[in-house]
């Protein structure tokens, strides 16, 4: 076990910390790292470094590279820069590398070298020249802070949605600070800085001078202080060499140091494990590394060549030209299984695993041991943590043979930690590889989480590793697999050597019908690369019309879009697509395009008929649709035209167009409202009254109540109303009037072509029996029983049934037969009846 | 009473909860603008609304007064106007009226329109036009189905018909998809689905796209509804048009004082809540007042009980039966009241001719006697909407008029009722309803084309068969096939039907309740090509199935019938009926609930 815990390293007594390779760098740095300027991501991110600064006073007509590596030193991108000086780079969390210019814009890259977008820290900065900037992360995003030439800090909290803040003056500030930090407390970002022996603490408002609790005196000035990553600790490196390590708040101080180096620090970093109590600090000089903590002694490592340090949330990344480690501190269960001569349960498993793949006889003592003591479980459970823990396959390995070793000897010990840590360092292990070039631990893993993770992989274009992984780890389609297909068909849009055909082609056969993966989206991609077939070709592919009608109206495609609208059968969006149509096209163009979709010509008509009621009548002239322009004048006759020219010159134009629509009936028919409009008019001038817009049942109705026979008759006759309906009309309207003698009168003119049943019924109505008496001897013989019934005179109709020995008028009788006088008629029929039925 | 259902029937799937979520919305939005609010209501929405939620409970949510949405001037001098309306065209017109009068009286308030069931995309454009999208917010009350009973769903839209059918606007077809989709997101899906139609094919694809965009969880739901049947009134498509002897009164009904005996007029709600309606509301009309007879003798006898009981019996009664006894009592006189205004309009001489008229129309002999009939209706000026009706009846069964009949009858009417009736006519013409007869066109499409296929002299009799049968008309041909018109021997028993013919006195059954038990009893449309071919639909008739084993047999017995464009009560009363017969439970879903008198109304055109 020496071998194993060789590169462990004490610290005071409960504590080791360990560093162990990553990667060995081949990456082929022609400069030294402390040439350039270098920005590192953390969570094993990218590296950027652009040789040939500023700061140095070189030709200035060399133009400095731009080199962005993966953590594992493959070449990502190399880029000539173009721009002004950079003062500083730093990763946002969606590893984009900001570069922040002397003049205070800051570009904003891709991963892969390509410009995304720039934004100005404000005229402020501008005027002032930026003299230090730093990128810091947050839960709120990435922020960037800057220090200006007038010793003025401005600060974003969020370069996502950018909102510059400037901080307070530092009153008497006359040369810039030794040295500065952010800090992020209750949701807000500060600045602290040190001038000379002073802290000040900026807040949006305040310039507070603050004292760290239990500094010794003498210091007379700060050189280097660190953040932890969390923003819970703080570490301040003073001129006599000492340290001082305490909360970031400067409440309460954990431990000091003095290292008695007075040389200002390279780099100064925390080097903390989440929920661990111990507290340690990475100093870095040129050629020496020093661990330092709460203990009187500090672990020192010597460098051999120029190294750069990376805050992790557990360790500290150290990588020079040559190499890549990591240092951190033991975790729990690492230790307790490997420190030596460990009698943890999970150490003792660990031995008994060996020993059983030995074939020993001892396996079972260890085991025996565990047992005894009830710590199988937990023996379980330290192994597959500790197996997190480690770096190399072959120890997780053997923890997790243990760890399964372990399991075969108690009952119901839930499987899903062991086979979720299986699963996890699976993933792990691919994305560190050499190149991938994530270098992640477990808790950065667990803190990062899978679909970030995704998210990274997607960035560095490793599709297929990701699709890999999601389906792996059986990821639901919608997050997981499609989603990259997604990005991935995003991205292959983008490829302008290939052709429209192929890429779309490829890209329907990755994607298929994939839940979940918007064509729509690719497309709008495809469309913002310039190639507007090819997001044509890929929206045949959208199942949902809705989606692809925007885009397409977008590339200007309407008639497209107007046919996918239609197709969808959504009718908000078929409008949507008309009225963009009507303003793009001039109006024979649009109707000639309307001509051919029923659907939206109707829609637009629908439209029309409430609004615009000249484009309606256009549109039927277009069409040479005549039957509808009649019927749209006819309309306007009533509808829209008040004085009676503009209403027969109306009904003349509806006649026109009906005759051309050849329905000559209509066209008949208009022309007889024509007349009638104009001899109605002729009849209110003559006799007072309302006459227009009556019917002409009515008119010739209203003319007779008012007296004047002569002129209805004259009205009958021109406007050839039948007999029967003139009948009907008259009797109507003398009856109602109550005008006996007139209807006696016109009843006798000649015969009736409606039969005089009618003349019964409406004196009955108008209950006079004794002219209803009058017409009933007239009504014809086969409803004479029932006109004779009606007047009430149930024995004659009695008679008149039984001479027309007619059944059904006999039970009709009978049925009349109520009143108590009624009982000979009754006896009668049934009389009748029964001879009726021997016969 | 009435007909028990089949012990083994179905449970109906509780609807209730359509309401409540409706209110949760409409409460939700009107939290929406915090604050004393007017609230202004299209008329057509009242009556729903009231069916949702109470006036307390809007006051509740802070409404001050509610104004019904008219051509009047508003009065109200509320800071915050909120205004539920249909998507109309005229509506947003009403609005922006109103907003652009309190502009130039510069006064500024809050406006807020709620569009039921949905926002069009033309009305925010009419909103844009008149200058006032800004100034008003525009929310979506997403209530489209009403239960009016138990088994009854209304989507209360009367102008799908006319938009649809007439105008040849699709927009409800998607109102109607989002309905069915949300039917299955709350009642799991359908297993088996039918549908005849061309919009009904069109509402039930776009509902399948919205339920495949969505990859909802309803799929691994078990399903309570068996089966789904969409109908629509398309064109060729007959309509009932036939006058129903009244059976039953049904939904909201205005009582009239000739009802209530009293100058009030009453609006009584109707359904399955209501005692003594639940019982007689399927009855053929002739039963209804011996029933109601028998009841008031239960009733007074429950009354008589009071005698002869002691303090404490009485006491009890008081306490306990007397409320209940008392709002029976008020119930019945009500329904009594109701019939009696029934029969007397039934037992007028008149309405015995039409009812005769409408019979000998059905069974097609003495037409030109019905067509004098109808001459004379129009003549006499008896009802503009029935001699309209008896037209397109007697249009429908002759497969089109003869040009001699169809000039006549028109130019009747246009003599009594005004010239604008010729864009009625160019309506009626365009829903198919009220054609001419091409001259020489005595042959259907269908007998020609059988008569080209069978050459063979062995098959001579089918074609005489035939070509007999379609000289007759396409509604002959379909009715004989269907067996529309139950040939009786005898007086038909009103007491105890037989069919569903029962509905129409036994002189009819209604097309579409036929085609769903034809159609049920084969599980397809197997068989009925025939018929499908006859009403023109050879495209538009869709089954789909799946195999589904989740679907209990009690659900398969639970059958939705989706009517677009309207039904008739006819059509419910003999669509409970089969489900008595047969052991089904039918859950109605309509556009609105119709009757041969709105169809009418709708292809008419009025002076305003």
């Amino acid at each position: 076990m020496d071998c194993y815990t060789a590169n462990w390293n004490p610290l005071g007594d409960s504590a080791f910390y360990r560093k162990y390779e990553l990667y060995s760098m081949d990456w082929d740095l022609k400069e030294e790292l402390r040439e350039c300027l270098v920005a590192a991501a953390p969570y094993g991110g990218p590296i950027a470094l652009l040789r040939n600064p500023w700061r140095k006073e070189k030709a200035a007509s060399v133009r400095p590279v731009l080199e962005i590596y993966s953590a594992s030193g493959v070449p990502l991108a190399s880029l000539l820069w173009k721009s002004g000086p950079v003062m500083s780079m730093g990763w946002s969390a969606e590893e984009e590398l900001l570069c922040v210019q002397e003049d205070g814009a800051v570009l904003v890259y891709g991963l892969h070298g390509d410009f995304r977008r720039h934004f100005s820290m404000g005229n402020e900065v501008l005027q002032n020249r930026v003299l230090d900037a730093r990128i810091f992360h947050t839960e709120l995003g990435s922020g960037v802070a800057i220090l200006t030439g007038a010793y003025r800090f401005t600060l974003s909290a969020n370069v996502g949605d950018l909102k510059l803040r400037r901080m307070p003056e530092v009153p008497g500030l006359q040369s810039a600070p030794s040295c500065w930090t952010t800090l992020f407390q209750e949701r807000v970002a500060h600045i602290l800085l040190a001038v000379g022996p002073d802290l000040y603490l900026l807040d949006h408002a305040t310039c507070s001078a603050v004292t760290p609790p239990g500094l010794p005196s003498g210091v007379t000035s700060f050189l280097q202080m660190a953040v932890s990553f969390t923003y819970r600790h703080l570490a301040l490196f003073t001129d006599t060499g000492y340290i001082w390590m305490g909360t970031a708040s400067l409440t309460e101080k954990l431990c000091e140091f003095n290292c008695n180096i007075r040389a200002p620090p390279k780099q100064m970093v925390w080097c903390s494990r989440p929920r661990s109590k111990e507290r340690a600090v990475v100093v870095a000089w040129e050629r020496r590394l020093m661990v330092v903590g709460n203990a009187p002694e500090s672990i020192q490592f010597v460098l051999d060549e120029d190294s750069y340090l990376v805050p992790e949330l557990d360790g500290v990344r150290i990588f020079s030209r040559s190499s890549h480690e990591f240092l951190h501190e033991v975790p729990v269960a690492s230790e307790e299984i490997f420190k030596i001569a460990s009698m943890a349960p999970g150490a003792l498993l660990l031995e008994a695993q060996k020993e059983y793949e030995k074939e020993s006889q001892k396996a079972d003592e260890y085991l025996r041991e565990i047992q005894e003591l009830g710590q199988l479980t937990q023996a379980v459970q330290q192994c597959i943590e500790a197996a997190g823990h480690e770096h190399g396959p072959d120890m997780q390995k053997s923890l997790l043979r243990a760890a399964s070793f372990g399991k075969c000897f108690l009952d119901r010990f839930p499987p899903d930690s062991f086979v979720r840590m299986c699963q996890d360092l699976r993933v792990l292990n691919a994305v560190r590889d050499y190149h991938i070039g994530i270098p992640l631990t477990y808790s950065q893993y667990k803190q990062l989480t899978i679909q970030v993770l995704l998210d990274r992989l997607v960035l560095r274009r490793l599709y297929p590793l990701a699709i890999q992984i999601c389906e792996y780890l059986r990821l639901p389609e919608v997050q997981g697999v499609s989603r990259i297909l997604a990005h991935w068909a995003c991205y292959k849009v983008q490829q302008k050597d290939v052709s429209d055909e192929d890429v779309a082609r490829a890209i329907n056969q990755k994607l298929g019908d994939t839940p979940g993966v918007s064509y729509s989206d690719i497309a709008a991609r495809a469309y913002g690369c310039g190639r507007t077939e090819l997001a044509i070709k890929l929206l045949e592919y959208e199942p949902r019309s809705g989606e692809q009608v925007p885009l397409l109206l977008k590339m200007k495609r309407s008639k497209l879009a107007l046919n996918k609208a239609i197709e969808s059968g959504d009718t908000d969006l078929v409008f949507t697509v008309l009225l963009h149509l009507k303003n793009e096209l001039n109006r024979g163009d649009f109707f000639m395009t309307l001509r051919n979709q029923p659907m939206a010509l109707s829609l637009y008509r629908q439209f029309c008929k409430h609004q615009e009621l000249e484009t309606l009548k256009d549109l039927y002239n277009q069409d040479d649709n005549h039957q509808e322009l009649g019927s749209f004048h006819l309309r306007a006759s009533y509808a829209a035209e008040e004085r009676i020219e503009g209403r027969v010159a109306a009904l003349q134009t509806a006649a026109d167009a009906f005759y051309k629509a050849k329905n000559e009936f209509a066209a008949k028919a208009t022309e007889d409202q024509m007349r009638l409009l104009r001899l109605q008019r002729r009849l209110e001038d003559e006799l007072g009254g309302q006459f227009l817009d009556l019917s002409l049942h009515d008119t010739v109705t209203t003319l007779i109540v008012g007296g004047h026979n002569k002129r209805a008759e004259q009205l009958a006759r021109d406007f050839r109303i039948p007999d029967k309906r003139l009948w009907w009309l008259k009797l109507t309207a003398l009856a109602d009037l109550e005008d006996w003698e007139e209807l006696e009168k016109f009843s006798k003119t000649k015969k009736s072509p409606i039969g005089y049943l009618p003349f019964v019924e409406i004196c009955m109505k108008q209950h006079n029996k004794y002219e209803a008496k009058k017409y009933a001897s007239r009504v014809g013989p086969e409803q004479k029983v029932k006109a004779l019934l009606l007047v009430g005179d149930v024995a004659q109709a009695a008679d008149v049934a039984i001479e027309h020995r007619n059944e059904a008028e006999l039970s009709l009788v009978l049925s009349h037969c109520t009143g108590a006088s009624d009982g000979a008629t009754a006896d009668k029929i049934q009389r009748a009846r029964a001879q009726a039925q021997k016969k | 009473m009435a007909f028990p259902h089949r012990p083994d029937a179905p449970e109906l799937p509780d609807f209730s909860m359509l309401k409540r979520l409706a209110r949760d919305q409409l409460i939700y939005l009107l939290e929406q603008l915090p604050g004393k609010k007017d609230l202004f209501i299209e008329p057509d929405l009242m009556s729903p609304l009231d069916r949702i939620a109470s006036v307390s409970i809007l006051k509740q949510h802070e409404v001050d007064k509610l104004y019904k949405v008219e051509n009047k001037p508003v009065l109200s001098t509320n800071e915050q106007l909120c205004f539920l309306v249909r998507p109309r065209i005229k509506n947003m017109r009403y609005i922006a009226n109103l907003v652009n009068a309190d502009k130039s009286a510069g006064r500024t308030r809050k406006y807020k329109v709620i569009f039921s069931p949905q926002k069009f995309y033309a009305c925010e454009m009419v909103l844009e036009e008149e200058g006032i999208y800004g100034d008003v917010s525009c929310d979506e009350w997403a209530f489209s189905l009403l239960p009016l009973d138990v088994d009854l769903l209304s989507m209360e839209l009367p102008e799908f018909f006319r938009d649809y059918f007439l105008e040849g606007d699709q927009r409800w077809i998607n109102t109607v998809a989002q309905a069915l989709h949300l039917l299955s997101t709350l009642y799991g899906p359908f297993p088996n689905s039918y549908g005849i139609g061309r919009c009904a094919k069109m509402s039930y694809e776009l509902w399948r796209t919205l339920e495949e965009e969505e990859e909802s969880e309803t799929k691994s739901r078990r399903p309570e509804i068996g089966h789904i049947f969409l109908l629509d009134r398309g064109k060729k498509r007959l309509r009932e048009l036939p006058n129903r002897p009244p059976s039953a009164l049904q939904g909201s009904v205005d009582f009239g004082p000739e009802v209530t005996s009293s100058e009030k007029s009453l609006k009584v709600l109707l359904n399955a809540d209501d005692k003594v309606f639940s019982e007689i509301r399927n009855e053929h009309f002739s039963n209804v007042f011996g029933f109601l007879s028998q009841k008031a003798r239960n009733l007074q006898a429950q009354y008589d009980r009071r005698r002869g009981m002691d303090i404490k019996q009485m006491k009890n009664f008081v306490s306990q039966e007397l409320k209940g006894l008392k709002q029976e009592h008020r119930l019945l006189s009500l329904h009594i009241g109701a019939c009696e205004s029934i029969m007397k309009k039934k037992t007028k001489q008149d309405f015995q001719e039409l009812i005769k008229t409408e019979h000998a129309l059905l069974e097609g002999f003495n037409i030109r006697e019905s067509t004098s009939y109808i001459e004379e209706h129009i003549d006499r000026q008896v009802s503009p909407i029935e001699s309209l009706r008896l037209m397109c009846l007697l249009s429908i069964t002759e497969n089109g008029l003869i040009p001699k009949d169809y000039r006549s009858l028109k130019t009747q009417y246009l003599q009594s009722y005004g010239p604008e009736h010729l864009l009625t006519f160019s309506n009626l013409r365009g829903a198919g309803l009220l054609t001419e007869q091409a001259p020489g066109d005595t042959l259907t499409a269908v007998e020609s084309k059988v008569s080209k296929l069978v050459t063979d002299k062995a098959a001579g009799k089918i074609t005489d068969a035939f070509s007999s049968l379609a000289k007759r008309s396409n509604f002959r041909a379909i009715s004989k096939k269907l067996n529309l018109i139950p040939r009786v021997d005898g007086e038909y028993d009103l007491k105890v039907p037989r069919d569903m013919a029962y509905v129409f006195s036994g002189a009819y059954v209604p097309l579409s309740c036929r085609i769903i038990e034809q159609v049920l009893e084969r599980r397809s449309w197997q068989g009925l090509e025939e018929v499908v071919r006859l009403l023109n639909c050879s495209e538009c008739a869709f089954t789909d199935t799946t195999k589904e084993d989740r679907a209990s047999s009690e659900s398969l017995r639970l059958i939705l019938v989706v009517f677009l464009g309207g039904c008739t009560f006819s059509e419910i009363s003999a669509l409970r009926f089969l489900g008595r017969e047969k052991g089904y439970r039918f859950i109605f879903l309509t556009t609105a609930v119709t009757n041969s008198a709105r169809l009418m109304e709708a292809m008419s055109e009025v002076k305003t």
